[in-house]
């Protein structure tokens, strides 16, 4: 406002010095003042929803923190009881039981296996899906396949759960009649299947950011099309596909529904992929589920296992982000 | 000349995208060893002359394309032809420089590898390295990444991968139009050099390269029939650009459009 007032004052000094210059001079004060005070108008709502923008990410910030908050409290007041060590590197797990044990690779193993044998499934087949969508359909399948494939994401995993159990699990067993109604095979087949859409939509996303020029690069020379696809494009994309792979494990591990009705809730540390195991998520979900007292040691299993599945998949998250940020600038 | 002294001959080549025509009954024929450069304003379908060359446009899949396209004795687009096997034959340089995200030795035995080169691979990488002006630079650095090198650098990297699969023909699409001049004069240097043993087509949107290289020129035109470009005046370079017969031709090159 100070300077507003300078300015007119300095206008009605210099009146003798030509009224082009006073006219400048006064319009150029006045529109000063007028964009402050409309500036004010602007500014409070502005500082408003930004605040409240603020408040909005806090939140879910806060729950991240809440979560891990009592997993560590809940985990801490169990390994006040249960030795760490014994914890994890123990093999049998039987909280459950009179004779109680805490040896959580059983259920560390079965969850490593059924998720190594649904990459066995998703990561292939969703390669492959996504070189077909990127290098080899044409447009018009490439905009139909593509959104049917993700609808295939959006299958309740229950729904994928019951069709492990009872349509996968009897055709191996028509196969061989040793394998068991539960079993990890039926239910990793399933969850690859579940994963595989991911696999193939992210790294066909990553395949198609590759420049047009690297594959006309390649093609100048005489090359085929599926030397351009896997000598050209998957490694110039491999930041993108490793990265789709290792958001795949991740997802596997955490997957809860399908190893908990298909592989059974037998805590087994084995790696016969043919009889009943129980992986960690199932764990959780049957004493969740249970009428486990709270507050006793079997209920603060849940926090313990819970942290350690928390810590596996943040590793991998940011296993997965350290891949992407290192091998970014593999073309321009 | 004798017709065995063109090393491409285009015969009536038309060529047009999802019907529309892009290139006009073009009929032109490349002598061998030599520079022959296509002008011509934006549009006018010198790059699409360009990639009819090497079938590149089999890569469009709306383009189509009629008329023939002689090499070696023989029509490229003649049922029967592979077309990759075409593009080994004839190399190409792409308007920007466009290396493999990979080392610069890895991007010059790219073409040999996929060709199942059996020889000394080392050898033939400094060969080619050195074919375009580049060995000196890198020699000490063959496996770092070629996209650490400048742009210049990578546009010659571009042409030694280029050479590796030692092709008779180079096609070169507006290769310095994203360099700056003195890396651009050091391409024209290097295309002199190669113009001893190779042919070089190259279309330019810069008149003195034209000029200054090439032992031909062919000015293309299209106009508002949309019939798509066609050649207004093939000749000697020297010719084209103090006395064009076609003043059209003359309006372009005195600077009047495009």
């Amino acid at each position: 406002m100070a300077s507003d007032h300078t300015g007119l004052d300095g206008s009605g000094n210099g009146a003798g010095s030509g009224s082009g210059n006073n006219s400048g001079n006064g319009s150029g004060g006045g529109q000063a003042g007028r964009a402050l005070r409309g500036g004010w108008r602007r500014v409070l709502p502005e500082r408003f929803i930004s605040a409240f923008l603020i408040v909005c990410t806090l939140m879910s910030v806060l729950t991240t923190a809440g979560i891990i908050f009592v997993l560590l409290f809940q985990a801490l007041q169990f390994f006040g009881e249960v030795s760490f060590i014994e914890f994890i590197t123990g093999t049998r797990w039987t909280p459950l039981f009179h004779s109680k044990q805490f040896g959580v690779l059983a259920l560390v193993s079965a969850t490593f296996l059924t998720a190594i044998l649904s990459m066995v499934v998703a990561l292939p087949l969703g390669l492959l899906s996504a070189i077909f969508l990127s290098e080899y359909a044409p447009e018009g399948a490439r905009r139909v396949i593509k959104p049917v494939l993700e609808v295939l994401a959006g299958i309740p995993t229950v729904v994928y759960g019951y069709f492990a159990l009872l349509f996968v699990t009897p055709l191996l067993q028509r196969i061989s009649e040793d394998i068991f109604v539960f079993n990890a095979m039926s239910a990793s087949i399933v969850m690859g299947i579940m994963i595989l859409p991911m696999v193939a939509s992210l790294s066909e996303d990553a395949m198609r950011a590759v420049p047009r020029s690297l594959r006309e690069g390649a093609y100048a020379l005489g090359a085929t099309k599926l030397e351009v696809a896997t000598q050209v494009v998957v490694p110039a994309a491999l930041s993108g596909i490793v990265s789709a792979f290792i958001l795949a494990v991740s997802r596997a591990i955490g997957e809860t529904m399908i190893v908990t009705i298909a592989a059974g809730q037998t805590p087994n540390f084995t790696f016969n992929p043919f009889v009943p195991i129980e992986t960690m998520t199932a764990y959780i979900v049957q004493v969740s589920l249970g009428d486990t007292p709270t507050g006793t040691l079997e209920y603060k299993t849940i926090f313990a296992v819970a942290l350690l599945l928390f810590a596996i998949t943040l590793v991998m998250n940011l296993l997965s982000q350290y891949v992407v940020r290192r091998f970014r600038e593999e073309y321009e | 000349m004798e017709a065995s002294d063109f090393i491409i001959q285009a015969d009536n080549l038309s060529v047009f995208y999802s019907g529309k025509p892009a290139v006009n009954g073009v009929t032109l024929d490349v002598p061998s060893r030599r520079i022959t450069a296509i002008i011509g304003p934006s549009g006018c379908g010198k790059s699409t002359l360009l990639r009819s060359f090497n079938r590149m446009n089999d890569l469009v899949p709306t383009a189509s394309v009629t008329g023939r396209v002689i090499f070696q004795g023989r029509n490229i687009y003649e049922p029967g032809v592979d077309p990759t096997e075409i593009r080994y034959l004839i190399g190409m340089v792409f308007q920007r420089p466009n290396p493999f995200p990979k080392s610069i030795y890895d991007n010059v035995a790219f073409g040999p590898r996929i060709n199942g080169f059996r020889g000394n691979m080392s050898e033939l990488v400094e060969q080619s390295l050195q074919g375009a002006a580049l060995w000196d630079e890198v020699k000490d650095r063959l496996n770092s990444s070629a996209l650490a090198l400048s742009g210049g650098q990578q546009q010659r990297l571009c042409i030694a991968r280029a050479l590796a699969v030692e092709p008779s023909v180079i096609l070169m699409d507006e290769p310095c139009s994203a360099l700056d001049p003195i890396a651009t004069l050091a391409i024209e240097q290097l295309m002199q050099e190669l113009s001893e043993q190779y042919s070089i087509i190259i279309v330019t949107h810069n008149m003195q390269q034209a000029a200054r290289v090439s032992h031909n020129t062919a000015f293309m035109l299209s106009d508002e029939r949309n019939i798509g470009g066609f050649l207004v005046e093939y000749g000697e370079s020297s010719r084209i650009f103090t006395n064009p017969q076609d003043e059209r031709t003359e309006a372009y090159i005195t600077g009047r459009f495009g």
